[in-house]
């Protein structure tokens, strides 16, 4: 059946813009409003979230110091922090915060295609946070069970939070996963659907390849948690046994029979696996185009960055149970995991070769958003290396549940993604306020985040190998443990401390900006993509004014040989100025659309 | 919309090549409104949710030690004193197909722009959705009442089997109310003239009837896993 393809069909549909206060910044159903409401909300839980680090590490770096931490509340931290950073700051913050923001600007289009579900998606969003930390002020206070909420422990007695705060954090999930599947639709549908003129898949930002994975991985490993927490306030609330098997719990026996838990654990990590990818995809994305934007030059083997991006996300579907090599699994099931897991390796090693070479030989501009970018590769190639020793079962096996595994996943999907969050936010910056930031108090923030991250996290890997356990509220006496394994938990609080203090440096700056910054020049770093070729910088509502734009080659336009300009918008037909090297090769061709011949 | 790499390559016989070409060209990938992408997107995401919930309810009942109710008993409902097996399913089921019949006319009529028709044949198919659920509740009193199973507790063995019947035949009989809900409200807008005055477009039939026989098809995975295991 013959379709108008949306693009066309533009000047058909009318534009209400939103007249008051309440529809333009409040209820509002305009893309970029929902991202800064999306990435408000996130970096508010996300504070929390540090803060509830900073608690931990006040523990383990000077232990019994502190009245308010004991034994329960430390684990309620531990728990809270990690849910938090992980669901409710980072994926919150890269598909609801830059999804919403990029998608349409880059895509060429006005809005998402669904604007009114975008905006519920939203608010089930904060309704979702508001249960989340309403868990803090219940009966026994929110769950100590760690992030991963294992059973039969999460909801036995003796366990933090075991009765209405573990209740909480599952329906505070649930109303979670209807808010990131209403926003998930949204980014998918307009990736596939809403695209300008000349905007071919293959033309698209890098940017928007991450995102669009993530949301594609978004969608389909969400609904292993929805179901396992399902499952598990039912075991809750009327006993059912799914999870949990016969127990007797204070001397007596409980109702529960059955019941496995290592059910959950798969389902669980069938979405906690992707869940990862989730995080990095969209700041792989993300950080390829500040990279080159910066490095002024086109992104290296754009293709197969792409083909890297899906199978990364395809074969992040078939590893989970690397998570679980502890759980007692067949030694044959955990050979196949092992070998998918260290096949992951080789797509994600393209992504950072392509980065370096990207670089070489370009003409970086060391602003504050390449720096971020850049510490993005340490970071990333650091916490990619550990992952190959925690893939492998035999070395898993004695470094699982300790500081090793910590430090690992700290690196890899805490550390990297949020210098690509600064990195982004710094890039785009000056598009969404039209003000331009400080650059000497970016760098102080960049130098004191960047190696503040280090010396938090290098030590880890140390402790690790020392055997230093993780989760645990203090180490008691042990013999295996030199006394200077506390010097050295010691010196990462004191570095924990400065780190966070030096996220200050980011808000001030931003805040005094927005105050009274200069105003941004209109594409002030130089970039081909679309969102900074809007009429207006920040873009209006509608994005495009009166036309839409008409994409003529594709977004890596970099000093390409002979031009005067060292940068070439999308825009900018090819009888102006010839095409560049589209997909890595060099091409002189470049196909219009029927109307313009 | 001939892009030239895709006549191109149509024109060279390089019918794989045209097809790439088609699928990565500007504007939109698949020749469909976005309303119809977006539902079938959804509903891909939604079988993530049926069969993690179906996967679970195997292994549980594979794992457990108590012996699993023999269906064709449990399930039997009484005719002259006489227990047949599987009758009040193979009712709702009947029904169920039935509605899909009555869906996939309404669409055909959206197409032809007949406004009273598609009404009324969406309404048939909200009511015998309707008329499945009220079933539905009939046979969980069944269960309740007369048999004494509970979602914690099952007299006849493994209590898992009433947790799993009661969470996932619940949550499908949700999915079916939802969907009357969403049929009537698309029905009254047909008849009322709201698609009318927006283009005369009755897409939006199609895409709540895509719904429609997702939830059907959900029922035969429920129904074969659940009564015929």
């Amino acid at each position: 059946m013959a379709f108008v393809a949306f693009a066309d069909r533009d000047h058909e549909q009318e534009h209400h813009d939103p007249q008051t206060f309440l529809t333009k910044y409040v209820w509002s159903q305009d893309h970029k409003v929902i991202a800064i409401q999306y990435g408000g909300i996130a970096i508010l839980v996300g504070l929390i979230a540090l803060g509830l680090s900073i608690l931990m590490r006040l523990q383990l770096g000077f232990p019994n110091s502190f009245a308010v931490i004991n034994p329960e509340s430390y684990y309620q931290f531990v728990t809270m922090h990690g849910m938090i950073m992980v669901v409710y700051l980072l994926t919150a913050l890269f598909l609801g915060g830059f999804g919403n923001y990029l998608i349409p600007l880059m895509c060429g289009s006005r809005d998402m295609v669904f604007p009114f579900l975008n905006m519920l998606s939203v608010w089930f969003y904060l309704l979702s946070v508001i249960i989340l930390l309403a868990s803090f002020f219940v009966p026994g206070g929110t769950t100590g069970a760690g992030w991963t909420l294992y059973p039969p422990q999460s909801i036995s007695a003796g366990t933090p939070g075991a009765g209405m705060g573990i209740i909480l954090m599952l329906v505070s999930l649930a109303v979670f996963i209807v808010a990131a599947t209403m926003g998930g639709l949204n980014y998918v549908t307009t990736v596939l659907q809403a695209r300008c003129k000349g905007m071919t898949l293959m033309r698209m930002p890098l940017s928007i390849w991450g995102i669009f994975m993530a949301t594609v991985l978004a969608l389909l490993a969400f609904p292993a948690l929805l179901v396992s927490a399902i499952m598990m306030i039912l075991d809750t609330t009327i006993k059912t046994s799914f999870f949990m098997p016969a127990m007797i719990s204070a001397g007596e026996q409980l109702s529960y029979n059955d019941g496995s838990p290592i059910l959950f654990q798969h389902l669980f990590w069938f979405f906690g696996h992707p869940e990862v990818y989730i995080v990095a995809l969209p700041a792989f994305g993300l950080v390829s185009d500040v990279l080159a934007t910066h490095a002024r030059k086109n992104i290296f083997g754009y293709r197969m960055m792409v083909w890297a991006i899906l199978a990364i996300g395809g074969l992040s579907f078939i590893v989970w149970a690397h998570h679980m090599y502890v759980s007692g699994m067949n030694p044959y099931f955990g050979f196949f995991f092992a070998t998918t897991t260290l096949i992951i390796a080789v797509p994600t090693a393209l992504k950072v070769y392509n980065w370096v070479l990207t670089l070489w030989q370009g003409n970086i501009h060391l602003r504050v958003p390449m720096l971020f970018a850049i510490a993005f590769i340490f970071t990333f190639i650091h916490g990619g290396l550990t992952g190959i020793f925690l893939g492998n079962v035999v070395i898993d096996l004695p470094l699982s549940d300790t500081y090793f595994v910590v430090a690992h996943f700290h690196m890899v999907m805490g550390v990297s993604p949020v210098l690509v969050v600064f990195a982004s936010l710094y890039h785009w910056f000056p598009l969404m306020s039209g003000k331009m930031f400080n650059e000497t108090l970016g760098k102080w923030h960049f130098w004191l985040t960047f190696l503040g991250a280090y010396s938090v996290y290098l030590p880890m890997h140390y402790l690790g190998f020392q055997g230093v356990p993780r989760r645990y509220f203090s180490m008691g006496t042990t013999d295996f443990l030199p006394e200077s394994a506390q010097m050295l938990n010691a010196s990462i609080t004191v570095a924990a401390i400065i780190l966070a203090a030096a996220q200050l440096l980011f808000f001030i700056n931003i805040f005094m900006s927005l105050w009274k910054g200069k105003k941004a020049e209109k594409n002030c770093w130089g970039a081909t993509s679309l969102e900074w070729l809007t009429p207006d910088q920040p873009p209006k509502h509608g994005n495009w004014g009166h036309d839409l734009p008409v994409v003529h080659r594709w977004a890596y336009d970099y000093s390409v040989p002979g031009q005067e300009q060292d940068y070439t918008p999308q825009t900018v037909p090819a009888s102006e100025v010839p095409v560049g090297r589209e997909h890595g090769v060099s091409t002189g061709f470049s196909f219009e659309t029927d109307q313009e011949k | 919309m001939s892009d030239a790499p895709m006549t191109e390559a149509v024109e060279a016989g390089d019918t794989f090549a045209g097809a790439v070409a088609d699928y990565s060209a500007d504007k939109q990938a698949f020749h469909v409104p976005w309303g119809k992408a977006m539902m079938w997107i959804f509903l891909l995401s939604d079988t993530f949710i049926f069969s993690t919930f179906l996967i679970g309810y195997m292994t549980v009942r594979m794992s457990v030690q108590d012996p699993w109710p023999l269906t064709s008993e449990v399930f039997a409902l009484s005719m002259g004193g006489e227990p047949i097996p599987l009758l009040l399913i193979a009712i709702m089921t009947f029904i169920l197909i039935t509605s899909s019949g009555t869906m996939a006319m309404a669409v055909n009529m959206g197409y032809r722009k007949e406004k009273e028709k598609t009404f009324w044949l969406m309404v048939a198919t909200a009511v015998l959705g309707a008329s499945f659920v009220g079933m539905q509740m009939f046979e969980w009193t069944k269960l309740i009442v007369d048999e004494g199973v509970r979602p914690w507790y099952n007299p006849m063995g493994a209590a898992q089997f009433g947790s799993a019947f009661f969470m996932i035949t619940g949550f499908h009989g949700l999915h079916v109310t939802g969907g009357v809900i969403y049929l009537l409200v698309v029905a009254f807008r047909v008849k009322n003239g709201f698609y009318e005055r927006r283009g005369n477009n009755y897409e939006i039939v199609e895409i709540a009837g895509l719904y429609w026989h997702f939830v059907d098809l959900v029922w035969v995975f429920i129904f074969a896993f659940f009564y015929l295991w």
